[in-house]
């Protein structure tokens, strides 16, 4: 089958590698029918995770029909048509029983690897290196996937690929920024960065009761969807000062709760933004966390911030004086896809969230690499690339002209 | 008042910290009855320290001065690179040497004589080159005569010591580990009772085998390899709670293990505790090396405990083996990290 393999940074290729099998009798395969670039996986592609290695099959965003199960799956069969959770979750530990299935015992084979870098390991995921289980990935033709007992949501007819892929990662992500918030009625939220994670948690948040959602990026094509589907107000940070903005929009007390949707590799024009540029490059800092630090300072007092970003390692200057005398939460962690499946379905299916609306690029699989390039440099207009195996006659070579529904 | 039922109560709350034995609880108390023994054991390792400090300063010496050193050996060519080869194996026996104890000395020891054939092949080749000043090197290879059948002295003892002290420790590598188990210890037990299945979480260890008697034949993978057998016995069962073996007396490795299955405060499952205690061929120093080979003994059971929790609770071990890939990396490829366990 075809595959997206990681051969090192800006080293992406398309290649003939084996088919899966399955491996455990609670193993499924899946002919993967759509798949998306992850802003998560731009941190793999520029090079910054340890833990890869060479022919690492990339991906974790992926749906597709069921071709096999092993002995141990009897809620699945042959012909299902499910989306598939990025973490991977045996369904009987400790965190499973409590629905934090992100946080699994049993997934990472590599559970010690982790162990060292973070005190303890959280789950396996799909196509995210080895620390988290060396898992082949979903951008390919097909993947196999553990547990499949536990992981797949079965889709009923009538939704197409496009309205439920995201499903599997970037719809229950933004939504668990947005939950993590604990919005009250009316909350003002901030959210920092209008990628997929961003548009969905701003639209989350006013699911969730907030009154108002002030959504703050750089690129006009990302702030208007954050308009236009959102609803939020825009702030772009190469024009305005984002404290001085938050301050006048709020009366000075400053949002309710912050989402820092950007992650580790935030970008900052000026002095301060090349501080952490030239420290990554270093490597003396692994991640820069210039959104987070902004989010901290602008929250306002006993509020919440809540990190949707990933970060990877450690961070550098954060204020964390403004934390504790200001009583600030902190939430975090990687999404527990599993538990919002259902619900979030539901209101795709009631019409309340169309997913949708964030893809901006069709490709094929082939053109992956091409792919990866245009969502990095967000040239285009790129907010998200969904991939599609093996189905050749829609598409043309490249990109279909970039429309914002 | 608290009475006995809420007390009794309170205590399934409430954790009781208590006194936890150690490994070490499977050294036993020295016997005092055999003074000769001892006083053999004394000269012995006497022996030993001499030839682990001997080991050092000519090691130190082949490194630093490996000209000096072919010199006084009546070599005329320097053969710098070769000596200097040779100080380092001399160096790592009188450090493997000093580093241990008793029994775990004796594969330096062996490792000695080894290195004394070598020298002794290395200057009866000299012997033979007619640049070399013979007298010289005549006289090197008596020197290392003697300290042969010093070597060989030594390891004859510690040999006879070990098979008569068979059942006794003198060295033990304790390790305990502890994992929480979402099951109940009952189940926990149940799982481990059938002794047979040790293999299916133990990843070291090739098979077990339970005979009518109720004793057990164990295979283990060793460093580099190589395997290592013993039979063993059950000590201590108590169902549900507690089980203890020990390797019987005569075995190639002295290996006793208990594990309790402990209800954890809370609800929170079965707090698997494993002691183990066994012989770690050549001391210290050997388990440095088998922690650089990558099968350090603490990180092993871990690992296999690990492996027991995947499977009590989701009935299989999670895999990658097998599994589809790109081109592997040739260092990857070399060193067996294509997939992961």
């Amino acid at each position: 089958m075809k595959a997206n393999c990681w051969y090192g940074k800006h080293d992406l290729r398309v290649e003939e590698v084996p088919d899966p099998k399955i491996l455990n009798p609670r193993d499924a395969i899946l002919r993967v029918t759509s798949t998306a670039i992850c802003g998560s996986d731009l941190h793999l592609y520029n090079g910054f995770v340890p833990g890869m290695m060479e022919g690492d099959i990339m991906g974790h965003e992926f749906m597709g029909e069921v071709v096999e199960v092993g002995k141990g799956v009897k809620n699945l069969k042959v012909g299902d048509r499910v989306v598939n959770p990025f973490p991977i979750a045996c369904g009987s530990c400790f965190f499973c029983q409590g629905q934090e299935y992100s946080l699994c015992e049993n997934s990472n084979p590599n559970a010690q690897f982790a162990e060292k870098l973070w005190g303890h390991s959280p789950a396996g995921l799909f196509g995210y290196t080895h620390l988290l289980g060396g898992y082949a990935g979903g951008q390919a033709e097909y993947a196999r996937v553990p547990y499949a007992d536990v992981g797949p949501i079965k889709i009923p007819e009538g939704l197409s690929d496009d309205q439920v892929l995201f499903l599997s990662d970037v719809l229950p992500t933004g939504y668990m920024g947005a939950e993590n918030c604990n919005i009250r009625p009316g909350d003002t939220v901030a959210v920092w960065g209008c990628g997929p994670v961003g548009q969905f948690a701003i639209v989350s948040a006013f699911l969730l009761g907030a009154g108002r959602v002030i959504a703050i990026d750089r690129f006009p094509e990302r702030l208007r969807m954050a308009r236009e589907h959102g609803f939020a107000d825009t702030l772009n940070y190469e024009e305005v000062n984002v404290q001085e903005a938050l301050k006048d929009m709020t009366g000075g007390r400053g949002p309710d709760s912050c989402i820092d949707a950007v992650g580790m590799e935030g970008h900052l024009p000026g002095v301060l933004g090349s501080y952490d540029k030239i420290k990554h490059i270093m490597r003396l800092e692994t991640d820069r966390p210039i959104a987070l630090r902004q989010a901290l300072m602008a929250c306002r007092n006993g509020g919440t911030v809540s990190v949707a970003g990933v970060y990877g390692g450690l961070i550098d200057k954060v204020p964390f004086g403004a934390i504790v005398n200001r009583a600030l939460t902190i939430k975090s962690g990687q999404t527990h896809v599993q538990r919002y499946l259902q619900p979030l379905l539901e209101r795709i299916q009631k019409g309340e969230i169309d997913p949708s609306f964030i893809i901006t690029h069709h490709m094929a699989l082939e053109d992956a690499a091409k792919g990866f390039d245009i969502f990095l440099k967000k040239q285009q207009e790129c907010v998200k690339v969904v991939l599609k195996p093996g189905d050749r006659s829609e598409l043309g070579k490249g990109s279909s002209p970039p429309t914002v529904h | 008042m608290p009475t006995s039922e809420t007390s009794h109560s309170n205590a399934n709350i409430r954790h009781r910290y208590r006194e936890r034995t150690t490994a070490s609880g499977f050294r036993s108390s020295s016997n005092q009855s055999v003074k000769t023994d001892r006083s053999r054991q004394l000269d012995i390792s006497m022996l030993t320290q001499g030839l682990g400090w001997f080991s050092v300063a000519l090691g130190t010496a082949e490194l630093l001065f490996p000209r000096g050193v072919t010199n006084a050996s009546g070599v005329a060519r320097p053969h710098s690179g070769l000596t200097r080869l040779f100080g380092a194996r001399e160096l790592a026996s009188g450090i493997g040497i000093l580093t241990s104890r008793g029994q775990a000395q004796a594969p330096w020891i062996k490792a000695r004589v080894a290195g004394d054939a070598l020298d002794l092949a290395a200057l009866g080749l000299a012997l033979l080159a007619p640049r070399n000043r013979r007298s010289l090197t005549l006289l090197s290879i008596l020197a290392v005569a003697g300290v042969t059948a010093l070597d060989v002295l030594a390891s004859q003892e510690l040999q006879r010591q070990r098979t008569s002290r068979a059942d006794r420790f003198t060295f033990g590598v304790p390790i305990e580990t502890t994992l929480l188990v979402n099951q109940t210890p009952q189940a926990c037990y149940d799982f481990w009772r059938k002794l047979e299945n040790l293999p299916t979480f133990m990843h070291h260890l090739e098979s077990v085998k339970v005979a009518d008697d109720g004793t057990s034949h164990w295979v283990s993978k060793a460093p580099l390899g190589t395997h290592v057998e013993w039979d063993a016995e059950i000590t201590d069962d108590r169902p549900g709670a507690l089980l203890s073996w020990k390797s019987l007396p005569g075995s190639q490795i002295h290996n006793s293990g208990t594990v309790r299955f402990e209800e954890y405060v809370g609800g929170r499952g079965t707090l698997l505790v494993v002691n183990l205690v066994y012989d770690a061929p050549g001391g210290p120093m050997g388990a440095a090396l088998a922690r650089v080979l990558g099968e350090e003994p603490k990180v092993q059971i871990r690992d296999d405990l690990r492996r027991f929790k995947q499977l009590i609770e989701t009935g299989e071990i999670p895999t990658t083996r097998g599994q589809p890939a790109g081109r592997r990396s040739r260092l990857s490829r070399l060193f067996g990290k294509g997939e992961t366990p």
